[in-house]
């Protein structure tokens, strides 16, 4: 069987193109990075494929505010597209800045504004996934990797409504870093094939990545989560 | 009409310029109400606006009013300062499709709090306005916006110097800041006589660039003659650089590929694969803006590596400030205060590091009084890239291509600038020395050049003295003829000498065959780079720079790089004590130890290093911080691409204190301790390279180049008795400040030396941190009598001794070290530098929130056993079975004590709990 295509989109400015490849590959898909340029002059190219990653950095050096000028480009430019890619159920995910584009475009509910620090925060988190409708999420055991945000917090005018509509898919365990409504680390949308996350799974997919490894008390990967996106495909 | 934005809730600004303005004295600030201000030319018609406000703002965070303010204080940026969200505001209006209309942007500040207007003022100015890029005024402000039809004046001047007398150049290098010296001005008019003319500004400056202590490194490169201490003459020594390479040389270790030439240093660890390595500073520019210079210091020194034709893969930054707490009525006339600059340079490192995405992974961040005029901005970069042949330089009918930024007046005149010693109104007249940087292009550039390989014959960046620099460099010996109005400009207006010697960042210079140019261009436009070509590589040996059809520089090649007189300079040499010395006396240890990791430089730097995003792309295998709690600090970092088995490990040394009594074994020591830091996290000690970065006060005062030339001494020893080659190296010298007391204030000797190994085996490295109770303590090395300029001697203030000497034979031990580090069977390992072991061992138990309990100290006397900073020392941890073949494989170790589950800290004269030095460690210095 074929690896499904995962389109892995970049921005100027975005910066984890290739982290999230590598994470993509090993999951068993077929990434190809592809510049938001030639998307907006090739469309065509999210028919052919079967998952679309927004992938973390700085577009456009966040001069707007975080991921606004992407999101800006995306609605005005391929807008449509992406609606019928999801419409179908082809996973999406924005990961980071993707996130903050994913919220951008209506996709996913929400906002994410400055940490609860007013910087820049890089450091390592727990995850756990709830029960809810995100593909990506099911069945997911709670795993540990970095973030690196300043702007990852997370508002929603009635997160108790979002967790009750299944669409929070990711709430941090143990520390919430940013100050984030519910300690919410990731929602999906309502079909739950879209899924937005401030932390970086796609950093945590070897073994040796892990801080605590030399210490025996490492947590688990966040592999799996692109396994289940790339499964999700595989079924469409 | 404006538009001002406003966070809905606090906005993260306000807390930290509140806290400023306390530490400014300024305490009856409560608050600081921050707005964003985006100033439109042209009115909008009104169906726009809600279009705009709904671009602009975000509803969930943000509200957004028209209305224009009649309180507060506003900022807006000086003319012709690059305003990178007013070009975003732009691009997203053509977006969605409205009109193009001219936008600048601002802020609007609401202080809180009984003051006076003067006291109000007092904040705007220091605290809420940089002057040096930002004005400020009682709301509401006028912008300055881009004016998008001046016109280019393209005149040209000459300059009359053939006829000059002495003191006539010498007023001729003051008035136009050139920074030259008499034999250099003196080599300028026999050259302007023997070609015939008058030099034209563009010459003139463009020699003053390349001539610049900052371009040609006049010290490193002089005729030194000593002095004893004594009085009597020392005689001439080998030039500092020569000195340096003739090391390498000697050592001629097989993995370097390149060393001491082009833009960084090159090796080769592993088969098929380089790294180029390279360090800079970025000092005079941080001081006036810390923001701006350190976010710069970072973007150019990424440029070094892309210009050894490296792909960038991880930065460093090593920072040097003034005492943070400093009464404001201490600060001299004319200098930020170190909070400010702190605060400014980290979030300038971490902005550019972070927003390029490249990982930042090892430095340092000290504190000493002889910063706070001066702060020292170190940041270096290290790159990789496939082996492949070396390229073979411009060949004549190449074109000067250059990519990346837009030309402005940013930085003009850099070079001289920072070869200048400051005084109170530096800030006020190097203005347009300051650098603005745009990160997000530079990773556009990274990205191009990744598909470039092949397309060109030479590369180098745009760095001090620009096009100047950049072209005049790759012209030598072949010549080049460029018209500088081909270059694509921020704005218009330029003359030619201002694009020709502007520092406007994020650009690099390709040398092109015309037959590979449409495949590049292709490359760069679909990246979104603009790459233009200026002219080209023309074999005549003469470099001929063009505004068009007016010829406005030619110059020899060899004169503009060879021409330049050596410096004949004096250097008086130091005596430093190294007698014996009686060990103090330390009545408290516990106390002792507390306050050691109190102290600034030892205490934990973790709200540094979590502005800085250390885990992008993957590869950083061992962190900086590490431990249970990931709040213990690494000796060093690994890295190692996920691909890879293999990786290598990065180490600091710097130790201004040691510098102070005494320069020679000042270096030495921080070579050790560099090393130190790359073996205990597993580097191999045979596979090792060095930078050599040096910041220190002018050395035309002859003891100033004493105590250089005794530490470029130490550095060639350490070199040798370890067999790590030096690859590269920068001098920033003149860091002094002209206080307004009339004094000058130099910085402390700083010598900073990062070193680069190899590591085998990414999967097997080693961490400080304590890992098992049960396990069994034991240091390697031996300890003497050493306190002169340790962190004890500081505390306590104490003086005299001597700094720590050289180890024979540390080499060998570190060899051995390594062997038994590889097999895995080594549980933690920390090397011991300030604080000596007290401080070593009370690191380890934090990272592992795990206990000592220790017997017996590796010297008779206690104070030295826990305090001295002698060199060439680990504490290892080891399962209990493991000691015997530990012992035997690395020698010289003496059994310490035990890891305990019970986290509390014992040894002699010291029983505390783990719980009190975390709170030691983390709670000082917030």
């Amino acid at each position: 069987m074929s690896r499904p295509k995962a389109v892995v989109l970049a921005a100027p400015g975005t910066n984890r193109d290739h982290d999230v490849s590598f994470a993509l590959d090993l999951a068993g898909a077929e990434p190809r990075i592809v510049l938001l340029a030639e998307l907006l002059a090739h469309p065509d190219l999210l028919r052919e494929a079967q998952m679309l990653v927004v992938a973390g950095g700085f577009s456009y050096a966040d001069a707007l505010g975080a991921g606004r000028m992407w999101s800006l480009e995306l609605s005005h430019g391929v807008g449509d597209a992406l609606t019928g890619f999801v419409a179908v159920g082809k996973p999406v995910i924005g990961i980071c800045n993707g996130f903050q584009v994913l919220t951008g475009t209506g996709l996913l509910p929400g906002a994410l504004g400055h940490n609860a620090s007013g910087h820049f925060q890089c450091e390592w988190v727990g995850l756990e996934a709830p029960a809810s409708r995100c593909i990506w999420t099911r069945d997911l055991e709670p795993f540990e990797c970095p973030i690196a945000h300043g702007e990852g917090r997370y508002v929603h005018p009635d997160p108790t409504a979002l967790a009750a509509a299944g669409q929070v898919a990711l709430r941090y365990v143990g520390h919430n870093p940013n100050g984030s409504v519910g300690d919410i680390a990731g929602v999906c949308d309502e079909s739950g094939v879209v899924l937005g996350l401030m932390p970086h799974p796609e950093n945590h997919v070897l073994a040796r990545q892990h801080p605590r490894r030399g210490r025996g008390t490492a947590g688990a990967m966040g592999l799996p989560l692109f396994e289940q996106g790339v499964r999700h495909a595989e079924e469409q | 009409m404006r538009l001002t934005i406003r966070s809905k809730g606090a906005d993260p600004r306000s807390a930290g310029l509140v806290a400023d303005a306390h530490a400014l004295g300024l305490t009856a600030v409560t608050d600081i109400d921050v707005a964003d201000v985006v100033f439109f030319a042209d009115d909008l018609p009104h169906d726009h606006l809600a279009e705009l406000e709904a671009v602009l703002v975000d509803p969930l965070l943000q509200t957004g009013t028209w209305e224009v303010p009649t309180d507060g204080i506003e900022t807006a940026l000086l003319p012709g300062v690059t305003d990178p969200a007013a070009n975003a505001v732009q691009l997203a209006m053509q977006t969605v499709g409205l009109p193009d209309v001219a936008v600048a942007t601002g802020k609007h500040y609401g202080i809180a709090g009984v003051l006076t207007t003067v006291e109000r003022q007092a904040i705007a100015r220091r605290l809420l306005a940089n002057q040096v890029i930002e004005r400020w005024e009682p709301a509401p402000i006028e912008p300055h916006f881009i004016d998008a039809h001046a016109t280019a004046d393209r005149t040209v001047d000459h300059i009359t110097v053939t006829t000059l007398t002495d003191d006539e150049l010498l007023a001729l290098s003051r008035e136009r800041g050139l920074s030259l010296d008499l034999a250099e001005l003196q080599a300028i008019a026999e050259y302007s006589r023997g070609v015939g003319r008058e030099p034209t500004d563009v010459e003139l400056e463009t020699l003053a660039q390349t001539w610049s202590e900052h371009c040609s490194h006049k010290t490193f490169r002089a005729r030194i003659t000593t002095r004893n201490a004594d009085g009597s003459e020392g005689g001439e020594i080998t030039p500092l650089l020569k000195q340096l390479r003739d090391c390498t040389d000697r050592i001629d270790a097989p993995f370097v590929v390149s060393s001491f030439v082009g833009n960084a240093g090159i090796v080769r660890y592993s088969p098929g694969v380089t790294l180029a390595v390279k360090a800079e500073t970025h000092n005079h520019p941080s001081a006036i803006e810390p923001f701006g210079g350190s976010n710069t210091g970072v973007g150019g020194v990424i440029r070094d590596v892309m210009g050894a034709a490296h792909h960038p893969i991880a930065v460093t930054d090593i920072l040097c400030f003034g005492p943070t707490d400093l009464p404001a009525d201490q600060l001299p006339d004319g200098v930020l205060h170190p909070r400010l600059i702190e605060s400014g340079v980290i979030a300038g490192v971490a902005d550019y590091g972070n927003k390029i995405g490249l990982p930042n992974v090892a430095g340092a961040v000290i504190y000493d009084p002889g910063y706070i005029a001066n702060p020292l901005v170190y940041a270096g970069c290290i790159g990789i890239a496939a082996d492949t042949p070396e390229l073979p330089g411009p060949q004549p009918g190449d074109l000067v291509v250059v990519i990346g930024g837009r030309t402005g007046r940013d930085g003009l005149r850099g070079a001289t600038f920072s070869s200048a010693t400051m005084d109170a109104t530096t800030g006020d007249v190097a203005g347009a020395s300051v650098q603005i940087g745009d990160p997000i292009v530079e990773k556009l550039v990274i990205d191009a050049m990744a598909e470039c390989h092949g397309l060109y014959t030479a590369v180098t960046d745009c760095g001090a003295g620009g096009l100047s620099s950049a072209v005049g460099e790759m012209a030598e010996g072949v010549g080049a003829d460029v018209d500088v109005t081909l270059a694509p400009l921020k704005y218009p207006g330029l003359r030619p000498w201002e694009i020709w010697l502007s520092e406007a960042q994020e650009r690099m210079v390709f040398a092109v065959p015309p037959t590979h140019w449409a495949a590049m261009r292709s490359v760069c436009d679909r990246h979104g780079v603009e790459a233009v070509s200026l002219g080209t590589f023309t074999g005549d040996g003469l470099l001929r720079v063009r505004a068009g059809d007016l010829t406005v520089l030619e110059l020899d090649t060899h004169f503009l790089h060879d021409g330049r007189p050596q410096r004949s300079m004096t250097a008086q040499l130091p005596q430093p004590s190294r007698d014996a010395e009686l060990p103090p006396v330390c009545v408290d240890p516990t106390r002792a130890l507390l306050m050691l990791l109190a102290h600034p430089n030892i205490a934990s730097k973790e709200r540094v290093v979590r502005r800085y995003d250390h885990e992008i792309r993957g590869a950083t295998v061992v962190r900086p911080l590490v431990g249970e709690h990931h709040d213990g600090h690494a000796d060093g970092v690994v890295i190692a691409q996920p691909a890879d088995q293999h990786g290598f490990a990065v180490g600091i040394g710097v130790n201004p204190w040691f510098g102070v009594h005494d320069p020679e074994r000042m270096a030495h020591s921080v070579i050790d301790e560099a090393i130190r830091n790359v073996v205990a996290v597993g580097g191999d000690p045979d596979m090792v390279c060095l930078l050599d970065n040096f910041s220190w006060g002018d050395p035309r005062r002859e003891s100033t180049l004493g105590e250089l030339v005794m530490a470029v001494q130490g550095c060639c020893d350490a070199a040798l008795a370890h067999v790590a080659p030096f690859v590269s190296g920068k001098d920033s010298l003149n860091n002094e400040y002209l206080g307004s007391d009339g004094q000058r204030h130099a910085v402390p000797p700083t010598l900073v030396i990062t070193a680069l190994a190899h590591v085998p085996d990414a999967s097997v490295t080693v961490t400080p941190d304590l890992k098992q109770a049960g396990n069994v303590l034991v240091q390697v090395g031996t300890t003497a009598v050493e306190f002169a300029g340790s962190h004890y001697a500081m505390i306590r203030q104490l003086d005299g001794g001597a700094v720590p000497a050289p180890v024979a034979g540390a080499h060998a031990l570190y060899q051995r070290v390594h062997r038994a580090l590889r097999t895995g069977r080594v549980r933690a390992c920390h090397d011991l530098s300030e604080g000596g072991l007290g401080v070593a061992l009370a690191e380890m138990a934090i990272g592992g929130r795990l206990g000592v309990d220790i017997e017996r100290v590796p010297h008779t006397d206690l104070a030295t056993a826990l305090w001295s900073e002698s060199n060439g020392r680990f504490v290892c941890e080891l399962e209990p079975d493991d000691l015997a073949w530990f012992a035997e494989t690395v020698g010289d170790v003496t059994v310490l004590g035990m890891v305990t589950a019970e986290p509390s800290f014992c040894m002699p004269g010291i029983e505390v709990s783990v719980d009190e030095l975390v709170a030691a460690f983390k709670g000082a210095h917030r």
